[in-house]
């Protein structure tokens, strides 16, 4: 086996994308896992499969029409969970299923499943287009610059929600922003991942930097790293091996917590 | 003498019960004030609605001469400290972090070590706040609070589960606050005889106010200090 693989140019737009996916999800994830709304980003996954089937339909690029239901939907039922005083875990549950109800019936009415369904669900990465690539990464640059403008903000109505309010912070609105950056996270992941992998990229590096981290800027780093790690080496080894990139990447970085909890319970890593 | 908070008439009432009823009462600048009363007795509503997280009430809260439904600038003058502050155990934000999501301005950076320094707690900086005894905790929270230099300081009940020892010094920074940066202080305490040593004025809440004024005149009267007791007593018994 040679470097070779590394003169493709499919193969250095998966790279590029992946690399850029791993940060976003990362950052992204850490937010929602820190709010105990780690499973929000597999709900939205769940929906935007009905997005995907609805662009199918409709002739329009899957991945367009899939942006739009799920940030929609997922305002929604941040709207509704807070109107009827839903909980946050039913809430998830209302979303996940509603969006798949919705694909399948589309799907259904469309005359069947086809081999586009599946890459959605389980991710292409070695397809992506240039295009692709240049929107991945200027989604992935503008959702970085929001949270390094909003810094402060982000993190203390994460923190403590009343204490935030105190402070002036309009933590209402930081919520919607939150809904909507991790809508659009989702929907730019799924080319890597795939609809039902997307809460792996968004939780497990989480919680195997929560484990090293002090601070949130470094449990932030730590978490990008380990997302990043996971990604280029799941990329490589799985086109080496010819297996699924999706299911690679994610075996590795449950591979990295199972290794970091093994380091924790041998007292190598001080106690949190 | 500059009135920085005045409350008129506030009343608020929940589906079975009315929390507060009626209650007026002003607070001068330089005053430390103890608001005691029994659990229950509609402490946390006050500061709820004096913070602005409860909006639904009667009556007029004005912060510097300003009604606090008409403008939220009295916030950037106020600095507070939560009863317990919740949060995730493992959450990862050190100290510094904590003191930071205070500050309004990024540019006063170094009021962050200053602040620490002088609440004895600038070696935990780097350490994560979940991994902080309660007291050590308290003092991260009251750094927070106090690093923009607020002109009002707002605790609920803070000493709850707290050590002696971190009891006495958080007693002895909030004098200093109060003595020497002269920052108006406005404190909801259960501990009558901490009350006494510390605030010039006292309020007593039982959902009305049955007394507000000088710490003095309360404690020398009796028949107040035993209707508190008996208020506190009964309501202890309640809740067995």
């Amino acid at each position: 086996m040679s470097f070779e693989i590394l003169t493709f140019s499919f193969m250095h737009r998966a790279l590029i994308s992946g690399i850029a996916i791993a940060i976003l999800c990362s950052i992204v994830g850490l937010f929602l896992v820190l709010r105990r709304y780690s499973l929000f980003g597999d709900a939205i996954a769940h929906s935007s499969f009905g997005g995907i089937a609805l662009g199918l339909l409709a002739g329009v690029y899957p991945l367009w029409a899939a942006y739009g239901v799920s940030i929609a939907s997922a305002l929604i039922i941040t709207k509704v969970k807070d109107r009827y005083n839903i909980s946050g875990d039913a809430s998830i549950a209302v979303l996940l299923s509603s969006g798949i109800a919705v694909g399948l019936v589309i799907i259904g009415l469309s005359g069947g499943f086809t081999i586009d369904i599946f890459s959605f669900l389980f991710g292409s990465i070695l397809l992506v287009s240039v295009d692709d690539t240049v929107l991945i990464l200027g989604l992935t640059g503008a959702i970085l610059i929001v949270i390094l403008l909003l810094y402060r903000q982000l993190l203390y109505s994460t923190f403590n929600e009343e204490q935030a309010k105190v402070s002036g912070i309009p933590v209402e609105k930081i919520n919607y922003l939150i809904v909507f950056m991790a809508g659009i996270t989702v929907v730019t992941s799924i080319q890597l991942v795939g609809v039902l992998l997307i809460s792996a990229l968004f939780v497990i590096p989480n919680v195997t930097a929560i484990m090293y981290g002090k601070g949130f800027k470094q449990t932030a780093i730590i978490s990008m790293s380990l997302s990043i790690f996971s990604v280029i080496v799941g990329i490589l080894v799985s086109y080496i091996l010819d297996i699924t990139p999706a299911g690679t990447i994610v075996l590795i970085s449950i591979g990295l917590l199972a290794g970091t909890m093994g380091i924790k319970s041998a007292g190598l890593l001080s106690k949190n | 003498m500059l009135k920085v908070v005045e409350i008129k008439n506030l009343t608020v009432k929940y589906p079975d019960v009315k929390a507060l009823d009626d209650v007026s009462f002003t607070v001068n600048q330089g005053d430390f004030l103890g608001i005691i009363g029994p659990n229950g007795a509609g402490k946390s509503t006050l500061f709820a609605s004096m913070l602005g997280l409860h909006t639904k009430y009667k009556g007029t809260i004005k912060f510097f001469d300003e009604d606090i439904k008409k403008s939220k600038n009295y916030l950037k003058e106020l600095g507070y400290v939560p009863q317990k502050p919740i949060f995730e155990k493992n959450f990862p934000v050190t100290v510094t972090d904590v003191v930071r999501m205070g500050l309004r301005k990024e540019s006063d950076e170094n009021k962050i070590d200053e602040i620490l320094q002088q609440l004895w707690i600038h070696e935990l900086r780097n350490r994560r706040i979940g991994e902080l005894s309660g007291g050590q905790q308290q003092r991260v929270f009251i750094a927070k609070a106090l690093v923009n230099n607020p002109k009002i300081l707002i605790l609920d009940e803070p000493v709850t589960g707290i050590d002696q020892q971190s009891i006495d010094l958080f007693f002895s920074i909030l004098r200093e606050l109060n003595s020497k940066q002269k920052i108006t202080i406005i404190w909801s305490s259960h501990d009558l005889d901490a009350v006494n040593k510390l605030a010039n004025h006292v309020a007593c809440l039982n959902r009305t106010l049955f007394f507000h004024g000088e710490t003095e005149k309360f404690f020398s009267d009796d028949k107040l200090v035993k209707q508190y007791s008996e208020a506190s007593m009964q309501e202890h018994m309640h809740h067995h």
